[in-house]
């Protein structure tokens, strides 16, 4: 069972940027792209742990800010040949709202 | 919807790689079908060589296995020759019947070893050097008998020698000249490479000329004009090679010695392409492997209809692949009328260099024994470098230039597996060749994205390129001339900025939208580059795009690697009080900052700043008059000075006071990269101004000025540019000299380099020759500052940009929610 929770008006995220939400498993980074999708990590590069959420976005994808690994944002995925995976979590936007299920509803509490 | 048809003609290194370009342009654009005479799936045709010595295995060399052609949904015919093209039709057909269709059509076909017109031609064990074909042939003969002759000493000719004696033949390289390899080498050299061959056992015959092949069935001797003979089991002809056109000229397809081909790489029948050893381009025929994957690339832009990519032409330089033999030689080597020539000569170490020079440019370039600054003077080649500044040492290599990244001893093939390459990364000298292999790569782009070798600081660039060549046997990484910004164009920097300039275009998206943009919002490579550019240009009218800016500019403070930030407030010249410090230990207890540091740029540094914290911390530090230091950005940094002549025992000015002034003038100026200022008060230079990017040393009658120093990854000294007498003068110089980078560098290019690049006297002439062209660019330089000097901590402190700082809080489950 999926819930989800309005976490902010789709303006308060700047296009090509990213907010993050923090919750009790880590920051989450909720990014805008350019064409005004969102998408949202777990804010923690598979690289080293830097803070995605910082990063430059450019497509539907983000650079790290500490080594310049690039993450696919639809997947999670680090762009070849870096291997890693970043975990995701759903997001959509209702009503010019931004909604997320957070990681504590998606165990079931 | 059926796609437009692509038909391929010749399934090697050219043609194939033109596909993989495609296919990351635009995957899935056409129907694929590829043509192949050789029954194989493309492979690395230069490291037939090294098969043919014991050194790799034909599994080895394989590009692309037959998955890679379906995975992609290309249909491959191995084995099938193409023998004719109806161009009205627009189909090709193989020996054996099949029949292709294609829209657009594209043709590498390579080229055939040329085989001398002499009797006996013909015989069983006369051989090209061309294709796996040959290479088996060879291992077989190789296995039954004893003698073998080499046709033609040049590169391929010393290869195939070298690699039949391996199999332990005895093996007499013949050729026409008296000395070596003439097309790369000079004579000295040549005669260095011959000994070291001779030495290894091969026989020589130079000045020979070749009559006839003796034999009954299988060839048994050659014969020479002076009616010498000499015992021949197995002939590799290995005299020249000839662009494949038989089958394009048949089809009516303009040819001279090559297929015609523009700047777009089409011939005079606009629906067909073609690359590869079997094209001519400006006159001119290639027979390495980095000019065909420059043309690749730009063929494959216009199949993918970008249509914006130029093949200019290229410069290319060789390596022997022989174990043991460091050769190197690239560009006009034989020096000749207008040319100047650098010698170098080390007979007992076996070494030799040379380099041509023209109007204290580098135009060609011959090493043997020491090839371990190759890669250096190619680029000093392809970008046209000034040496003038370092002509005396230019022969003793990069490492005598202050490149504190690796010794003198770094010969790539000496190199021990196990020594590590990359200090940055880790990263070692097997790792590095074990992935050229393995993955296939060709370019130091693919080198530092595969292994992160040279991928952080760069000062081991020049080594990685070296392993590349010793690997590869050519220098892949450098052949464009012309290097583009990023992988969303094909523009230089300069041309980005020229038509920023020329076109009036002042956004991102329209200079994105204006020169082509592949991607929809560029990278992280392209986006502060052009932010920077358009800021630079438009100084009143550009309004900064956040986004485009690394996460340091972007909040004004260092990202550390725990992810917590660092803060330096500016202390003007060095000079500090007691209040100052005051507040910044008060601040420092007041948010727990877990470290508190002296810099080496005479500020105090706190580290361990959560993010949130960031603008509490600056209105806290702004109450006592502190501003941010941009200790994160590409910008002017600190001004280091010494305590001169008000307290030093030796001081003859006033450094400090002088340090203050230009800090002053300068702070909050964006820049192509940062920048550091020193003002030293008497020659002793405690400020170490020499090796700033902009230093100031005070001697009796004036201040000299220096500039281009570096004290980082690659330290440089600075050069210097000229004295001045006033303090005055100092400052006009010093803005006139940061507008000037401001202006002409490329983005992250620091003063050392383009200083190197762009050549001191080019500087000189610019600021000390033209008083009038210095006055109009310090007259910029204070117009862009106006805007430029507010301290962006005061701005934030008071709520500027606050969704940075403050995390998102998710809200009470209202009606929004629902249950999915
Ligand atoms: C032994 C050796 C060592 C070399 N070493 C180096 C080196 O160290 N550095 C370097 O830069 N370069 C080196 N080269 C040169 C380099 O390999 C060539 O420049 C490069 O392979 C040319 O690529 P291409 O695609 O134009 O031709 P090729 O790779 O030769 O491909 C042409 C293909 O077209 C096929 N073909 C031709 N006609 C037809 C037809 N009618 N129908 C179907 N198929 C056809 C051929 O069978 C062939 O497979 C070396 C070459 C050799 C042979
Ligand atoms: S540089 Fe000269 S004036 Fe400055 S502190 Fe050193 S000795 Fe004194
Ligand atoms: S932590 Fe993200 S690239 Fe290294």
């Amino acid at each position: 069972m999926n819930s989800w929770t309005p976490i902010a008006s789709l303006e308060d995220i700047p296009r090509q940027g990213a907010r993050i939400v923090a919750t009790p498993e880590g920051a989450i980074a909720v990014f805008r792209t350019l064409d005004d999708r969102v998408f949202a990590l777990l804010d923690r590069c598979p690289h080293k742990g830097g803070p995605l959420s910082e990063g430059i976005v450019h497509g539907a994808r983000v650079t790290c800010p500490l080594h310049n690994w690039v993450i696919e944002l639809d997947s999670g995925q680090a762009v070849a040949p870096d291997e890693g995976c970043v975990r995701r979590f759903p997001v959509r936007i209702e009503d010019g709202m931004v909604a997320i299920v957070l990681p504590d509803t998606l165990v079931g509490t | 919807m059926s796609k437009p048809k692509l038909v391929l003609i010749g399934n090697g290194m050219a043609g194939v790689r033109t596909l993989e370009e495609l296919l990351k342009l635009a995957p899935g654009k056409y129907d694929i079908t590829v043509f192949g005479a050789e029954p194989h799936p493309n492979y690395n045709r230069i490291l037939l060589s090294p098969v043919l010595a014991g050194e790799k295995t034909l599994d080895d060399i394989v590009l692309n296995d037959d998955a890679w052609y379906t995975g992609h949904g290309i249909t491959l015919h191995k084995g099938k020759k193409v023998v004719a093209i109806d161009r009205v039709r627009r189909c090709v057909r193989t020996e054996d019947g099949t029949v292709a269709g294609y829209d657009r059509l594209l043709l590498a076909t390579g080229s055939t070893p040329f085989i001398l017109p002499v009797p006996g031609r013909d015989l069983e064990g006369v051989v090209g050097f061309r294709d796996i074909r040959d290479v088996e042939r060879m291992l077989e003969a190789s296995e039954k008998h004893r003698y073998a002759v080499v046709i033609g000493g040049g590169l391929l000719g010393l290869e195939a020698a070298n690699g039949l004696k391996k199999r332990g033949m005895n093996v007499t390289v013949v050729h026409l000249l008296d000395t070596l390899m003439e097309r790369q080498l000079d004579k000295p050299a040549a005669g260095l490479l011959q000994r070291a061959l001779e030495n290894s056992g091969l026989n020589f015959k130079l000045e020979a000329q070749t009559e006839a092949l003796l034999g009954e069935g299988r060839v048994r001797a050659v014969r020479f004009k002076d009616g010498s003979e000499i015992p021949a089991d197995l002939v590799v002809m290995a005299v020249g090679i000839r662009p494949n056109i038989e089958l394009a000229k048949a089809a009516g397809i303009h040819c001279e010695r090559g297929i015609l081909v523009s700047d777009t790489m089409q011939t005079f029948d606009p629906q067909v392409y073609a690359v590869g050893e079997c094209v001519q381009h400006r006159g001119e025929l290639f027979g390495l492997v980095a000019p065909l994957f420059e043309q690749a690339k730009v063929c494959a832009n216009h199949l993918a209809e970008f249509g914006i990519a130029r093949y200019q032409g290229s410069v290319t330089s060789t390596k022997l692949k022989v174990t043991g033999i460091d050769l190197f030689s690239a560009g006009e080597y034989q020096g000749g009328p207008g040319c100047e020539e650098l010698l170098f000569q080390d007979p007992s170490r076996g070494v030799y260099k040379k380099l041509v020079v023209r109007d204290n440019k580098v135009t060609g370039a011959v090493l043997y024994g020491d090839t371990v600054d190759g890669a250096w003077y190619f680029q000093m080649m392809r970008d046209g470098t000034d040496i003038s500044a370092f002509r005396e040492h230019i022969l003793f290599g990069q490492a005598h230039m202050g490149d504190s990244g690796h010794g003198a001893e770094s010969h790539a093939v000496r190199l021990a597996e196990d020594a590590e390459v990359c200090g940055c990364n880790g990263v070692c000298k097997k790792t590095i060749v074990d992935a050229i292999i393995q993955k296939k790569l060709f370019t130091l782009d693919e080198v530092r994205t595969h292994t992160k070798a040279s991928a952080s600081c760069g000062s081991c660039t020049g080594l990685v390129e070296q392993i590349l060549q010793s690997t590869l046997g050519s220098d892949y990484s450098v052949s464009p001339a012309k290097k583009p910004l990023c992988k969303c164009t094909d523009l230089t920097h300069e041309e980005v900025r020229e038509a920023a300039r020329t076109q009036g275009l002042k956004t991102i998206p329209e200079l994105m939208g204006a020169l082509g943009w592949r991607t929809p919002d560029g990278c992280h490579t392209c986006r502060p580059a052009l932010n920077y550019y358009l800021l630079c240009q438009w100084p009143d009218e550009y309004r900064d795009d956040p986004q485009s800016r690394f996460i340091n500019e972007r909040v004004h403070a260092n990202i550390q690697k725990d992810g917590t930030y660092s803060v330096v407030p500016r202390i003007w010249g060095g000079v500090t009080n007691p209040r100052e410090l005051r507040a910044i230990a008060d601040v420092a207890e007041k948010f727990q900052v877990p470290c508190v540091k002296i810099t080496g740029g005479q500020r105090i540094d706190l580290l361990g700043v959560p993010k949130a914290r960031l603008p509490a911390i600056w209105a806290e530090l702004g109450k006592h008059g502190l501003v941010s230091g941009h200790a994160y950005g590409k910008s002017l940094r600190t001004v280091k000075t010494c305590v001169g002549k008000e307290w030093c025992r030796f001081g003859t000015q006033d450094s400090t006071t002088l340090g203050i002034e230009l800090e002053k003038m300068t702070w909050g100026s964006w820049t192509p990269a940062k920048v550091k200022m020193a003002v030293s008060g008497c020659p002793r230079n405690c400020a170490e101004a020499t090796i700033k990017d902009f230093g100031v040393v005070a001697v009796d009658s004036g201040w000299e000025l220096h500039v281009g120093g570096n004290g980082g990854v690659k330290v440089r000294a600075t050069d210097f540019l000229c004295k001045v007498q006033t303090d005055e003068d100092v400052m006009e110089y010093a803005a006139a000299y940061l507008q000037l980078y401001r202006e002409e560098a490329r983005y992250l290019e620091r003063t050392a380099h383009w200083i190197e690049r762009v050549g001191l006297p080019y500087v000189h002439s610019r600021l000390v020759d033209d008083a009038e062209g210095r006055k109009a660019l310090c007259a910029r330089f204070l117009a862009s500052q106006r805007k430029a000097q507010t301290d962006p901590w005061a701005e934030r402190a008071q709520g500027a940009e606050k969704h940075e700082f403050e995390p998102l809080t998710p809200q009470e489950r209202n009606n929004h929610a629902c249950i999915a």
